[in-house]
């Protein structure tokens, strides 16, 4: 990448919010701060703000580097930065870290002021809606009345979507990218063994793990490593890894044979390093409760009647874990509403990760789309 | 003629097309476009008669350029149906010059008359007399409504105004208005068939 083409040196903020936040379980935060990074320039009408959502694992590190740690790139680098497809010459661009996050926003690895202990499991279940109230608080923070769009893919497109039905008059465009209105029984099976991998693990202890002076690593890279194949198409998978042997022959034991063993390996030591196991539950479930149709007798066209922003809804064909026919849902509950949308179904061998790929066809849908969003 | 010449002549040809169109819209109508190509026909029924819609595209590249045309376009394959969209959800279904390059023309019609009030349908006549003397003389036909050599047309399905008449009889589609031009682009009334290299028709069900 090419310094032009990069926002360069960023650095992340905090916001604290002291009134009292409602979460959709009827728990009750007294206050709470997020994290966030801006890149861009707020305009003097405010009108070309976009909120970047972040999936399971994400932050609010979206682009550009750290001046403490050059190495640490934002986790969609590719598509935030002058000339890029979300183009930071024409837009001021927000990235959050969600409540409940490990990132620097307030969650269960957060010091709890009426013990002065770690909130730990008594942090309180969040909710997609919940994020979407919190990321409101940072809205109103930063003078951000309507956002030009909302985007995110996966768990992110979640949050653009019920961005669109909390605060119908407060987002002129959604974006919603590899995502589903809810999630399939298969998709809440596999977060449950991810689940039963953390809350299974000996160092667990019931969440307060953090009291005893352990980490629950072993649950937590087990959970990253099913989260894991359900992100690869088979197809890429088989492309990637194959059958090759990490040492050239069979061992006839359990350590490492094949690449993918590696590969799966390296991935949950990598992501068990730095991510808190509560959150990572926390997470899944905010995935497995969102569904807006929920309550509309599970008829979606009703729950997004109340939508009035103008949506982009795109699926890539390999992804098996929120397959283009869950795009299509939203698609046709917007249509049912004659509400404005475009869909793309993008042909890409990368399953679900395909969102977070530089694929030249995706971004440029993104960038003709995003390039026609009035500012 | 140049290439510029040619492009001039193709547009002008394709605002003529998209005008037949357009007269039979009422005002905001809510329209269903089929195999919308980069999403033009829409956008001018937009600016001329205010329409509401989408178009339906499987081509990447298409799709793509409705998106820069500001066109709201669904990617999908239609072939095996509309799928999703509800009974009546539109006024109107249109498909311009695209059933002849889709297998599933039977379904096709019958689809648009299952999601909208109604249907308009253009096609090139393959009995045009210049077609006709194209077979004559040996050769598939190449002409203004069939532009294609026929090693890489898109064209899979070649019919004529007869036999277009006689499929909508079989499946009880009721044609409301047919509309016929030959390559200059002057209405046809005698013999159609012959004379017709482009068709029109406003289909409805039969009640």
């Amino acid at each position: 990448m090419s310094p032009e083409n990069s926002v360069g040196l960023v650095t992340p903020q905090c916001v604290r919010f002291d009134t009292p936040l409602t979460l959709k379980s009827g728990a009750v935060l007294p206050g709470f701060e997020l994290a966030y990074e801006t890149y861009g320039t707020l305009n003097a009408s405010h009108s070309n703000a976009v909120l970047v959502c972040h999936a399971l694992a994400g932050s609010h590190h979206v682009a550009g580097f750290y001046g403490d740690d050059p190495e640490n790139i934002g986790w969609w680098d590719n598509l935030v930065g002058p000339g890029k497809p979300l183009d930071t010459n024409r837009f001021f661009v927000i990235g959050v870290n969600n409540l409940g996050g490990c990132y620097g926003s307030t969650g269960p690895l957060s010091i709890r002021p009426e013990t002065g202990k770690r909130y730990g499991a008594d942090f309180p279940l969040v909710t997609v809606e919940d994020w979407v109230a919190a990321q409101a608080r940072l809205a109103d923070h930063l003078g951000i009345e309507t956002w030009a769009a909302v985007l995110g893919g996966s768990l992110g497109g979640m949050q653009a979507l019920e961005w669109s039905l909390q605060f119908p008059d407060r987002i002129r465009h959604a974006m919603v990218i590899a995502s589903a209105p809810k999630l399939s029984a298969q998709n809440i099976a596999f977060n449950e063994v991810a689940r039963q991998a953390i809350i299974s693990d000996p160092d667990f202890h019931g969440g307060y793990y953090a009291e005893h002076g352990v980490l629950p690593t072993r649950g937590l890279r087990l959970a990253r490593m099913v989260g894991h194949i359900t992100y690869l198409s088979d197809s890429q998978m088989a492309e990637k890894f194959g059958r090759q042997l990490r040492h050239g022959e069979h061992k006839f034991s359990y350590d490492v044979d094949f690449e993918i063993e590696s590969y799966l390996r390296y991935q949950g030591n990598k992501f068990a390093a730095f991510f808190d196991a509560n959150t990572y539950l926390m997470m899944t479930k905010a995935l497995d409760y969102f569904d807006p149709a929920y309550a509309y007798a599970g008829h979606l066209p009703s729950a997004l009647a109340r939508a009035k922003a103008r949506f982009f809804v795109a699926s890539f064909s390999t992804d098996w874990r929120f397959a283009p026919s869950r795009s299509r849902e939203i698609v046709f509950a917007l249509l049912d509403n004659r509400l404005r949308v475009v869909y793309a179904e993008i042909d890409c061998d990368a399953g679900h990760d395909s969102f977070l790929l530089d694929d030249q066809h995706y971004h440029a849908l993104l960038r003709a789309y995003l390039g026609n969003i009035a500012i | 003629m140049t290439e510029q010449e040619r492009r001039v002549k193709a547009e002008q040809r394709e605002r003529f097309d998209f005008a037949v169109i357009a007269n039979w819209l009422q005002p905001g109508e809510h329209v269903l476009d089929l195999g919308c190509g980069d999403g033009r026909l829409l956008r001018y029924l937009d600016e001329t008669r205010d329409v509401t819609g989408y178009g339906v595209e499987i081509d990447p590249e298409s799709v793509l350029a409705c998106i820069r045309n500001g066109v709201d376009v669904i990617q999908m394959n239609i072939e095996s149906g509309l799928l999703g969209f509800e009974d009546h959800s539109f006024d109107r279904a249109i498909i311009s010059q695209a059933l002849q390059t889709m297998h599933t023309t039977e379904r096709i019609l019958t689809e648009m008359l299952r999601v909208a009030a109604e249907a308009v349908v253009s096609f090139p006549n393959f009995a045009y007399r210049s077609n006709r003397a194209a077979i004559a003389a040996g050769h598939m036909p190449v002409s203004e409504d069939l532009p294609y050599d026929w090693f890489d047309t898109p064209n899979v399905r070649f019919f004529t105004i007869v036999d277009f008449e006689d499929l909508c009889g079989r499946l009880g589609i009721q044609i409301r208005e047919r509309l016929a031009f030959d390559e200059a682009g002057r209405e046809v009334a005698d013999d159609p068939n012959l004379n017709g290299s482009l068709a029109f028709y406003r289909l409805g069900r039969k009640s």
